[in-house]
């Protein structure tokens, strides 16, 4: 408990919460309490418990065991609108939008305002909408289909339908993830205005320098317990980490020291109209090469024309001297690309399919015979690369969909190393990852290019550009702006670039 | 940055006219292609404008729309109901044997039992779908079986007919009120309801909303599972008012009646824009895909088609119809992602 929970009765308040699905233990021991005017951090590994103790809160799931108050009062939410009707907004990670109705729609569904005979206001629902719109900010229009906004304009319309119903409560489960630098910021000033109107807020993110800069007191979580609270004044993100994991993470980019090789791949010129232009590099042995900028500056995209997804409308990608043919996947994928992409359950994996079936959906030429698949070489090739991964899975047969995401970015880092690439392209390989698996799949990256792999790794978090790369390419509105080497790239630099001032981080 | 500034007032965004636009287009394409059909029918054969004609072609249209419109409440939901040409069997051999043994029975109340015998079956299609948690497909196939088994376990190879059946019940299939059948009437009342009830109501709106995104649904405190009931309940409602209509437009009823007429219905939805994953689509747009396929069909048999051609008639329709759908979606779509995209950088 914190000082100031003993004064004044929190909004809402979790006690000896827990919660299992069948044998798993998900949440051994949640208490929390969120008072008014507080921004509190919930941080802690994936699998620590969060998400489950969010979903407690929210209405999803029943507690097994323990109390959840709001007002001091107990209460028992059934149903998210039960939660919602206490006044508990949550903000997922994964925008939960109507793809095929309007923002005005997706921000009123259920509580859509009514005029005579109970009938829908549009009008209403509309300059409603947009005045929230308006209030946070930005340049959306209400009228407009969800369908084919970018996820941070997705998530702008989330937290609008929070602000919508006047929650008192906010819970955001990673709202930054997708967000550019400017939004962040956006969402921040917005967070300090809903504080000031004494909202309770319960910020997660993996990010801690946003956790240190909004936050006002923490709740760490590790193995399914609540196991430190306190004040951020109090705490440094050293010791926060230590907490989360349980142990010193010593370095936490472990680069090794490699020999740059030849060069492998040549981008040369590559252009895709209104997206990215004249963009030209060169991908050499032995060496990661981060793709750096904001949010929209075109960098998965490069990615995707790169392995053939979308078409080039000028330029060329060269590997080993041969050219690839324009927009054709598999071609780059035998000629030793591969692609791991940003949004690893849309694109990255079939859910449904176990790990095995995964990690082998690359090879499957190699391990049939005679057009059949043998079930022994798939077995062993997953089992392999399971543990050269450090895989941490129940069985190989199990679906993916139950593992957690850092295990899950193993699985699809498994699949194209099966392929035993020249080149791997990694788009935010460590998003949603807990600090401990974080650090896993740095280092493994780190041994690929060791051991000659060149490893071009498409990232907005800059500690991990500069922790990671030999060499910094930076984007800004479709063009390269800027070429850096490990000593030239610094936070400046970088983001220099990013924001597109140019005029001396220019190469 | 363009994100600090401010909107400017009155100014429509393009990307909300751009899809409004695609949505107003797609209900007067179907339009479009409905007067096209008949003024080329009616020079090939002039015949075909004539009163009768047209009544005929109102009246056959009448109960695939109003099948369409309840097949839509399902559809939207990202569910099928493919039982109702088995409902309406049970209904309309219900409605034709209850007033053959008993003249005296008012028409209002034979109306309440084909819809009540209907909403029976919805409610049994809803409940397996819904809270059994089997898939609609599944349920509704099996239903599809089952039902028309019954009608003919109680049938037992007789039929209604005609002569048995009161005048005043037979003139609501054949007679008209100011030159418009009363069949037709009765759809377009159908169509209104529905159409207003799904577009200005918040469980008409929650609809949509499950078939767009389920888990989104739930997270909103949308009641799907109950919502999803109600559509099947009124699709089964519709399906047995069609049923009883069915008896008083042709007299004749056996345990055939309406066979094969849920593909048709699907069609008709699908033709008028209703997508098959659900979230899409307008009951308006659905019967006037039925009134589409109707008239395809009377006009190919007027000018003496062969029944084959009709058959491909109507699935090249079909083809072309979701080719469309798809082809502007996606260009909607990316349209809409650039406009996005632009924005943020």
């Amino acid at each position: 408990m914190t000082e100031d929970a003993t004064l004044t009765v929190p909004i809402l308040e979790l006690d000896h919460a827990a919660k299992s699905y069948g044998a798993v233990r998900a949440l051994r021991e949640g208490t929390l309490a969120l008072c008014a005017g507080e921004v509190r951090a919930l941080v802690g590994e994936n699998g620590a418990g969060k998400s489950t103790l969010v979903k407690l809160l929210a209405g999803v799931e029943r507690l097994d065991a323990g109390v959840m108050r709001v007002d001091g009062e107990d209460v028992d939410f059934h149903s998210p609108a039960a939660a919602r009707a206490a006044g508990i907004a949550v903000i997922y990670q994964e925008p939960t939008l109507f793809p095929d109705l309007s923002v005005a729609e997706n921000i009123a569904m259920g509580r859509h305002p009514l005029r005579a005979g109970r009938r829908i206001d549009r009008g209403v629902m509309r300059r409603d909408a947009q005045a929230l719109l308006d209030q946070l900010g930005v340049r959306l229009n209400a009228s407009r289909p969800v369908r084919g906004l970018s996820i941070a304009d997705q998530q702008i319309v989330e937290i609008a339908k929070a602000l919508s119903f006047e929650a008192r409560v906010l819970i955001m489960d990673e709202p930054t993830a997708a967000l550019s630098g400017p939004e962040v910021e956006r969402l921040f000033t917005v967070v300090r205005a809903l504080q000031q109107r004494g909202a309770a807020v319960l910020f997660i993110s993996h990010r801690l320098e946003e956790v240190f800069s909004i936050c006002d007191t923490a709740t760490v979580m590790r193995d399914g317990a609540v196991v430190h609270d306190a004040r951020i004044a109090d705490m440094t993100p050293d010791d926060m980490v230590r907490r989360m994991v349980g142990r010193d993470l010593g370095a936490l980019f472990p680069k090794e020291d490699t020999t740059v090789g030849e060069p492998v791949l040549v981008a040369h010129r590559l252009t895709r109209e209104n997206v990215f232009t004249d963009i030209s590099f060169t991908l050499h042995s032995g060496e990661i090469v981060a793709l750096a900028g904001l949010v929209g500056a075109g960098r998965s995209e490069v990615a995707r024309a790169v392995f053939g997804i979308d078409r080039l409308d000028a330029g060329h990608v060269e590997v080993e001297g041969r050219r690839l043919p324009n927009g054709r996947p598999a071609a780059a994928m035998a000629a030793g690309i591969g692609l791991v992409p940003e949004d690893r359950r849309q694109q990255g994996l079939v859910m449904d399919l176990s790990i095995t079936r995964n990690v082998t959906l690359t090879v499957l030429r190699r391990l049939s015979r005679l057009g059949l698949m043998r079930r022994g070489s798939e077995r062993r090739v997953a089992a392999e690369w399971a543990e050269r991964l450090q895989l941490r899975h129940h069985t190989l047969d199990g679906p993916v969909r139950f593992l957690s995401g850092g295990n899950q970015q193993k699985v699809v880092l498994a699949k194209w190393l099966a392929r035993t690439p020249k080149v791997l392209m990694v788009d935010e390989p460590t998003r949603g990852i807990d600090v401990g698996t974080k650090a896993e799949v740095h280092r493994l990256l780190s041994r690929l290019a060791a051991e000659g792999l060149a490893v071009l790794m498409v990232s907005s978090e800059l500690p991990e550009v500069l922790g990671m790369a030999d060499r910094v390419l930076v984007m800004h509105e479709g063009r390269l702006t800027a070429e850096l080497s490990r000593d030239e790239a610094d936070e400046e630099t970088v983001m220099r670039a990013a924001t597109g001032q140019t005029h001396e981080a220019a190469a | 940055m363009s994100t600090d500034a401010p909107p400017v007032p009155g100014r429509k965004d393009r990307g909300a006219r751009l899809a409004e636009l695609v949505l107003r287009v797609r209900e007067l394409g179907i339009v479009g292609a409905l007067v096209l059909l008949f003024v080329v029918t009616v020079i090939m054969e002039p015949r075909f404008a004539d009163a009768d004609s047209l009544r005929d072609l109102l009246l056959n249209a009448s109960i695939f729309a109003i099948l369409a419109v309840g097949q839509t409440l399902v559809i939207v939901t990202r569910n099928i109901d493919l039982s109702v040409s088995s409902v309406l069997a049970l209904s309309a051999y219900f409605a034709g044997s209850v007033v053959s043994d008993h003249p005296g029975v008012p028409v209002w109340a034979l109306f309440v039992m084909g819809i009540g015998m209907g909403m029976a079956c919805g409610l049994f299609n809803g409940v397996l779908s819904t809270y059994g948690g089997v898939p609609s497909l599944v349920v509704t196939l099996g239903t599809l079986y089952a039902f028309r088994g019954l009608a003919f376990l109680w049938t037992d190879g007789r039929q209604v007919n005609a002569e048995t059946l009161p005048d005043a019940f037979l003139n609501l299939g054949s007679g008209s009120v100011l030159g418009v059948p009363t069949l037709s009437l009765f759809a377009i009342a159908v169509v209104l309801v529905a159409g207003w009830w799904m577009r200005d109501f918040r469980a008409g709106r929650q609809l949509y909303a499950i078939g767009s995104n389920p888990e989104a649904a739930r997270l909103a405190g949308v009641r799907s599972q109950r919502l999803v009931l109600l559509a099947f309940v009124v699709c089964g409602a519709l399906a047995g008012l069609a049923g009883v209509l069915f008896t008083a437009r042709f007299g004749t009823v056996d345990a055939t009646a309406g066979a094969g007429y849920e593909l048709t219905v699907i069609a008709a939805a699908v033709v008028g824009g209703v997508a098959i994953f659900g979230g899409v689509g307008t009951v308006y747009g659905a019967a006037l895909g039925a009134l589409l396929l109707t008239t395809i069909t009377s006009s190919l048999i007027i000018l003496k088609v062969s029944a084959f051609w009709q058959q491909a008639a109507i699935g090249a329709l079909l083809i072309l119809a979701i080719v469309l759908d798809r082809v502007v979606g996606v260009r909607l779509e990316s349209a809409l992602r650039q406009r996005s995209a632009r924005r943020v950088a």
